[in-house]
């Protein structure tokens, strides 16, 4: 501990005092959704009421659309991770492999949508659209498109990061010396070891695309993040039932990558 | 083993000297997702920013830009700029202290995994779920307000901000909620700078006789400015682009985001057509200028990671 005293590091007491004081000012909001997901009514009691309402048929059409919604945004879910899985990786792998001097640009390219904003896009998507809908129908899967653009960023670093760990052109020479084709080299050597990467940017993927919110409104189409606003209108508590559920599921979901990263690293270490 | 070091090099030049027709055919290999990024970032991106470029009946025009002047669209602009500057200077202080109690903590640590992903839902997932936290919390019927409520103050600055209503549904009352992102944003981004403070550092500044408040002014700090103010041109783009939580709370316009909501969704406020579009050229050009400033403070800052 004498170490900290000269160097960066905060005392354990600062750093607690701290950590302390932020965490119990941030857990306000999420501690008032769930005091507020259990009034009952404007009586100042509370109770499990509106959780069991979930479950009660007769409710079943106030909460048809929230259902609807969260299983488009399921699908859509599904279709952003297979552009992610059949369109950017292969491309990263390919860049990787045969055009290494072109990682720049595509690293670039998959930078972009963070410094356009989703609400500019959606002024250009709305007339792409229009087209879109008239080769495929206005269904909610085809969102899945838009939203694997939004998704790029966030789905492109983690497996980027994860290759540029790995020596490609190394493992690739010893893999086709040793007599292997090109299938078995990505299939047999290279997917095994991007599966980490893989991983973490398929589950960012659903993270995000479970939060979308801008496209999805303004094209129109009932996902999870629109149904929840139209449900808060006729009932509150359900909505912030599900917005709990939700960034429960997500928090879980990024301590898993969160696992996967550290379980890398001591990996490497040893 | 003189064998395998002759055979390496072999390979690279076979696979380096593949014919002209095999080097087309792995072209190819990049066209699926080329043409993604054609349809569906290229086209839109362009589409949006263009059309403020021409007229409802499809001639090119300047007329539109006119809009700029507006001072319904101006005020949008002005309540966007200081709403992102003031919650990204609050964000990346708060921020960077949440960083500085994180240093030292174990980066495979369980409180390190907890603060990421805590950090990450509430940075990139929130949105309208982070809308309605706050309504529970300071709205009408809001936890705090109705608290405030019961100590006496049946009017206090939630329920009724300068006598225009409930605080949370007007621009002002978004700097609580905003800063619900922005200060976990700026431990995500800011956190690995301050990770690349070295502990020699430290060190040397002890054996030099320097204090712990030296070491902050002459060491700490310098080495941490770019990083530390590229990480706030950061928060106040993602404050500046964010949407859904201010579409959650405010049915109006107000920032520029609403602003577009509204020319999308009924064509009224302002004279000129494809006022949308105008609008959409305005924020890319205030990103444009944001992130060229970001990428040169990387540059610099990534000099000390490392």
């Amino acid at each position: 501990m004498s170490k900290a005293r000269y160097g960066a590091e905060p005392s354990p007491v600062t750093r607690w005092i701290i950590l302390g004081f932020v965490g119990a000012v941030f857990i306000v909001p999420i501690l008032a959704l769930v005091e507020f997901s259990l009034r009952l009514g404007q009586t100042g009691q509370h109770g499990l009421v509106h959780y069991a309402a979930i479950f009660d048929p007769a409710n079943a059409s106030t909460y048809s659309v929230l259902f609807q919604g969260i299983g488009n945004s399921l699908v859509i879910c599904a279709i952003t991770v297979l552009i992610v899985l059949l369109v950017l990786l292969p491309t990263m792998i390919l860049v990787e492999l045969k055009f290494p001097k072109y990682r720049r640009v595509l690293e670039f390219i998959c930078i972009i949508p963070i410094t356009i904003p989703s609400i500019v896009l959606v002024v250009g998507f709305v007339p792409v659209y229009s087209v879109v809908a008239s080769i495929f129908g206005s269904n909610p899967w085809t969102l899945a498109f838009a939203v694997g653009v939004i998704v790029l960023p966030y789905a492109y670093r983690p497996i980027a990061a994860n290759l540029a760990a790995l020596d490609v052109v190394i493992l690739s020479e010893a893999s086709r010396s040793l007599g292997a084709g090109w299938f078995s080299l990505i299939v047999r050597v290279l997917l095994p070891n991007l599966r980490r990467g893989i991983f973490a940017s398929c589950f960012i993927t659903i993270a995000v695309v479970l939060g979308e919110y801008t496209i999805a409104s303004f094209l129109s189409q009932n996902t999870f993040q629109t149904a929840l606003l139209l449900l808060q209108h006729t009932d509150p508590y359900v909505a912030v039932i599900f917005a709990l559920f939700a960034l429960v599921f997500v928090f879980v979901l990024l301590i898993l990558i969160g696992r996967l990263g550290t379980s890398r690293r001591n990996r490497r270490s040893a | 083993m003189t064998s395998a070091v002759t055979t390496a090099p072999a390979t690279t030049t076979s696979g380096a000297g593949t014919t002209s027709r095999r080097r087309s055919v792995v072209w190819l290999g990049l066209v699926p997702f080329a043409i993604y990024v054609l349809l569906f970032l290229a086209v839109p991106a362009a589409l949006a920013v263009g059309s403020g470029f021409f007229t409802s009946s499809g001639a090119f025009t300047l007329a539109n830009l006119s809009a700029f002047a507006n001072p319904q669209i101006l005020a949008g602009f002005w309540s966007s700029l200081w709403l992102s500057a003031l919650t990204a200077v609050i964000g990346a202080i708060l921020g960077a202290i949440v960083c500085f109690a994180l240093m030292g903590a174990r980066r495979d640590g369980p409180l390190r995994s907890l603060v990421d992903s805590a950090s990450s839902v509430l940075a990139q997932f929130g949105g309208v779920m982070l809308a309605f936290a706050f309504i529970a919390t300071f709205g009408t019927q809001g936890l705090i307000t109705q608290w405030l409520v019961s100590l006496g103050l049946s009017s206090n600055v939630f329920n009724d901000f300068e006598n225009g209503g409930v605080l949370l549904y007007q621009i002002p009352g978004l700097v609580l909620p905003y800063l619900y992102f922005q200060v976990p944003l700026m431990v995500l981004t800011f956190l690995p700078a301050m990770e690349g403070l070295k502990p020699t550092w430290g060190e040397a500044n002890a054996t030099l006789g320097g204090t712990r408040f030296t070491y902050w002014t002459r060491i700490g700090m310098p080495i941490l400015a770019p990083a530390f103010f590229g990480s706030l041109i950061l928060l106040f783009a993602n404050a500046f682009s964010s949407y859904a939580t201010a579409a959650a709370l405010i049915s109006q316009g107000g920032i520029v985001p609403l602003a577009i909501k509204q020319q999308l969704t009924s064509e009224t406020v302002v004279g000129v057509s494809n006022v949308a579009g105008v609008l959409a050229l305005g924020m890319v050009i205030v990103m444009i200028v944001l992130m060229t400033a970001y990428s040169a403070l990387q540059r610099r800052a990534s000099r000390w990671q490392k």
